[in-house]
């Protein structure tokens, strides 16, 4: 089935699905906003437990799904693989610091004998929630402000900066993007929090947490939106030769209805659950969000890809470029791929599953205080 | 810029954090099954000893997973950051396991993994018991991606080389994911990874016999594990020797340094023991060892599975050997030049669209490809593995091996005929052989990598090409972060993990 698609269109199809895989990274980031609020939000050490043991039956998940983005962008993109992992190399090792520290946290944060202390596990997660999100939205903002590199006749990369990606951080532009996926983390973690734990003040700290937030987050991701439509991007045509177009990614808006509305309806979701969370502390508001922001961002991601544009443009050598036609797999491995990638929706069905099964009864106090049970 | 410390530093820096990635991978693969059998035995017996039992090796499975993720997550990432040549030049055929894992894998692991611990009262028990196992079949799933990614590069197949992007491309995945190599590896290191379960298990139960504490848990753990010990160890063995045999059929240079060969013979013996002469030179006349012990015919007999088989040595591999159709390397590195010249004239055709050179380079290519790999070298010497630090870490791996059998019959057999906890000299040994576990898995993934090197993928690629171009200062710092955040995070949990073990049964949940 998949062998008869053109090139062109696994190509499309794989970028499809990375844009999916970001939507989702996304919304679960949810845990990192979590993570983010663990020194305002909870009052006493009793609800900061129940916050911790909430997130951290899903953290993995999130950890998971960067894994498998880092795979399937190897897959499926492997010059972007290579490029911007080796060339941009501390501002990746300071992503995956971030979430390296993550790992063990939730574990040995309450464990008799832990060396460092309840408290260095408890900014680990904090600085995982805070400086991790912030810095992979500078990373993710710089496919669009560009990249300092160049390929060399074997399509290795030779990276022109001596910072090696902490270049990015230089670029005031970059922070929109990252300031509002901090504060988009912090708003899905409210909403998170109000489905999944069973504690009246606890609530309305939550709503207060999510209105101040929301003002918080509109400017950023309004500033974000406002520069990528308005400022130049990087078009390719059919010889593949890379060049400067004014208002890009706004022609793509244009040029793709369907992106178009994705985007709008992943937005007034968001927004119709920010409502319901701050308003009415509904408990399915958390449901809204997710598939508001999944929306969004996989719009926005193929804003990026589709439409003959460079994803990972260079600022420094144009025609190095990366687009899905010249960074991608070969036909055979992304048909092959295309394959496996056919057992995604029964993965998505049995987490589902799994995520139901256990979030039938709410985290309480009591839940917190049974000895028989597991906690973090 | 000095590349040759950037190549180096990224080498430490993989092999760092490898080995540590490494201590924690194999207790998760070996004690996720030992848990599953534990948990399976408590809902078909309904006694509430054996949840007891499975919640302590959970809890100590969890202290360990955890560290293991941590340390796992750079894995994924680091063959772009420190390896960005080699993500090129074979990314078509080596992304695909990778991203495979994380679809089939990872998600199983970590979905289950919430369920196996925060589940006892929300699931049913079938559930609970299912996602136990889901959660070792995940986690086994995921080094059988790894090992075959691993195992395409010791022995590459299923690809061809396309001179338009400069890079391998996948023809067929099949030959991919069921390379003979490929399969034996993941069989190989699994059992590994059981076997230090089981001793794992084995040797913590032995430390309750031996302080009088939980005594019925412990006897109960012990059975359990030494069974599981006894046939993963024997299974160890023969895994092993299979992959002795690939080994010696696809990447013979890494057979000679493990055996310190340097001059092939028909009837090979295996050296038992030995050591090797540090003044020993390849094409001198010094001998090869100061001391040691061989078993007759064995090294033809696992290599070719024949006894009167031929056996290349190193001498052989580096100055040919017509009698044994064996090319000299210094022939192999002028066909490599001939195939890297004609890549490059290729390309040159191509941007001037000359139709007749790219087809007439393209040919050249095609006829030395076998060779290409060599074209990066100068001296036929640089094809020899670090010899001493292969040897030596493969006799150990396989004495440790089989010390293991040895041990678990004698624990089970002590358990079941006699009362083990009148027997403290077993208890001790028992006790005392879970470094040796972790000793013998890192000597054997030193083995493999160290012994296929110069290459970071067998004749296509050497290791100085594959890497990224970041100066050495870059790596040297990010080597140093690696190096002292994981020893801190091993420091915590081995405390942790030694306190929870003194809590005993009692205290887990």
């Amino acid at each position: 089935m998949f062998e008869l698609l053109s090139f062109l269109q696994l190509q499309q199809l794989w970028w499809i699905v990375v844009s999916l895989l970001a939507g989702l990274f996304v919304f679960l980031m949810f845990i990192q906003g979590g993570q983010s609020l663990l020194f305002s939000l909870p009052e006493n050490e009793m609800e900061k437990s129940m916050l911790i043991n909430s997130l951290g039956r899903k953290w993995e998940l999130g950890f998971t799904t960067l894994v498998l983005f880092g795979g399937a962008l190897f897959a499926a993109f492997p010059l972007f693989y290579a490029t911007s992992f080796g060339g941009a190399y501390w501002v990746w090792l300071a992503i995956l610091f971030c979430f390296i520290i993550q790992a063990v946290s939730y574990e040995y944060r309450k464990k008799e004998n832990n060396f460092l202390g309840q408290k260095t596990y408890e900014i680990f997660l904090y600085i995982n929630g805070s400086l991790g999100v912030i810095l992979l939205g500078v990373a993710l903002s710089t496919l669009f402000s560009g990249a300092s590199f160049h390929l060399d006749e074997n399509f290795f990369v030779q990276w022109d900066s001596k910072l090696r990606g902490l270049e990015a951080l230089f670029i005031p532009q970059n922070y929109l993007l990252a300031f509002a996926l901090f504060f988009l983390a912090r708003l899905s973690a409210g909403l998170y929090f109000l489905s999944n734990i069973n504690h009246a003040s606890l609530h309305v700290r939550i709503q207060k947490m999510l209105l101040k937030n929301t003002l918080l987050f509109l400017p950023f991701f309004l500033g974000f939106l406002a520069w990528i439509f308005l400022k130049e991007g990087f078009a390719y045509d059919a010889s593949g030769i890379v060049s400067i177009e004014a208002y890009k990614y706004l022609n793509n808006l244009l040029a793709l209805p369907v992106v178009a509305v994705m985007i709008l309806l992943g937005v007034v979701l968001v927004l119709v659950a920010l409502y319901l969370g701050i308003f009415k502390a509904n408990v399915h508001a958390i449901k809204i969000m997710g598939f508001g922001i999944v929306l969004a961002v996989m719009g926005i991601f193929l804003l990026l890809g589709l439409n003959q544009t460079a994803f990972y443009p260079s600022i420094t050598a144009l025609q190095s470029s990366l687009t899905i036609e010249n960074s991608s797999g070969s036909h055979y491995t992304l048909t092959a791929m295309s394959y496996v990638a056919l057992i995604i929706p029964f993965v998505l069905a049995y987490i589902s599953y799994a995520w139901y099964a256990m979030d039938r009864k709410d985290i309480d106090e009591a839940e917190m205080s049974d000895a028989s049970e597991h906690h973090y | 810029m000095n590349e040759l410390a950037s190549v180096d530093w990224s080498r430490a820096q993989f092999a760092l954090t490898a080995i540590y990635h490494f201590l924690f991978v194999p207790l998760t693969l070996g004690l996720s099954f030992i848990i599953a059998i534990m948990e399976t035995l408590y809902i078909k017996t309904g006694d509430a000893h054996w949840k007891k039992i499975t919640q302590f090796w959970m809890s100590l499975f969890a202290i360990n997973f955890a560290i293991g993720v941590a340390t796992g997550l750079i894995m994924e990432f680091e063959f772009g950051t420190n390896w960005a040549n080699y993500s090129w030049f074979v990314g078509d055929i080596f992304g695909a396991p990778l991203a495979i894992e994380g679809i089939l894998a990872f998600f199983m692991e970590s979905t289950f993994f919430a369920v196996m611990f925060f589940g006892w009262n929300k699931v049913s028990p079938k559930f609970h018991l299912l996602s136990t196992w889901l959660v070792a079949i995940g986690s086994n799933l995921s080094a059988f991606w790894i090992l075959i990614a691993n195992g395409w590069m010791q022995y590459p197949v299923g690809m061809h080389f396309n001179p338009s992007t400069a890079r391998n491309e996948m023809s067929n995945f099949f030959d991919v994911a069921l390379s003979p190599v490929a399969v034996s590896k993941f069989l190989h290191t699994v059992a590994s990874g059981y076997v230090i379960g089981a001793l794992f298990v084995v040797g913590i139960s032995a430390w309750f016999l031996l302080k009088n504490k939980e005594l019925l848990f412990a006897k109960r753990s012990m059975v359990v594990g030494a069974t599981f010990g006894l046939l993963t160890s024997l299974f160890l063995a023969l895994s092993g020797d299979e992959s002795a045999y690939q080994v010696t059929q696809h990447q013979p240079a890494k057979l000679a340094a493990m055996e310190g060969l340097y001059k092939g013979e028909s009837r090979a013996g295996l050296i038992a023991f030995g050591i090797l002469n540090p003044n020993k030179k390849i094409g001198d006349n010094e001998p090869e060892f100061l001391g040691d012990i061989e078993i007759p015919y064995m090294l033809s007999l696992l290599g070719h599975r024949h006894v009167d088989a031929f056996v290349a040595g190193l001498e052989d591999l580096v100055y040919g050997n017509p009698t044994h159709n064996i090319t000299p390397a210094s022939e192999r590195i002028a066909n490599g030049k001939i195939a890297l010249q004609a890549l490059s004239d290729f390309r040159k055709a191509k941007k001037m669209s000359d139709e007749v050179k790219m087809k007439e380079n393209e040919a050249i290519l095609q006829t030395h490809m076998k060779d290409f790999g060599y074209g990066y070298f100068e001296k036929p010497e640089q094809i020899i593995p670090p010899i001493a630090i292969s040897f030596y870490s493969f006799h150990i791996m396989v004495s440790f091996g089989m010390w293991f059998i040895a041990l678990f019959a004698l624990v089970l057999f002590f358990i079941l005929k006699r009362d083990i906890k009148n027997y403290p000299l077993v208890l001790y040994a028992a006790l005392w052989s879970i470094p040796l576990g972790y000793i013998a898995a890192e000597a054997g993934w030193i083995v493999a990598e160290v012994g296929r090197q110069p290459w970071a993928i067998q004749d296509l690629m050497p290791t100085h090409i594959a890497a990224t171009h970041l100066g050495g200062g870059n790596v040297a710092f990010s080597f140093t972060l690696f190096a002292i955040l994981f020893t801190v995070l091993l420091i915590a949990e081995i405390k942790i993990m030694l306190r929870q073990i003194a809590k005993g049964f009692e205290g887990a949940h």
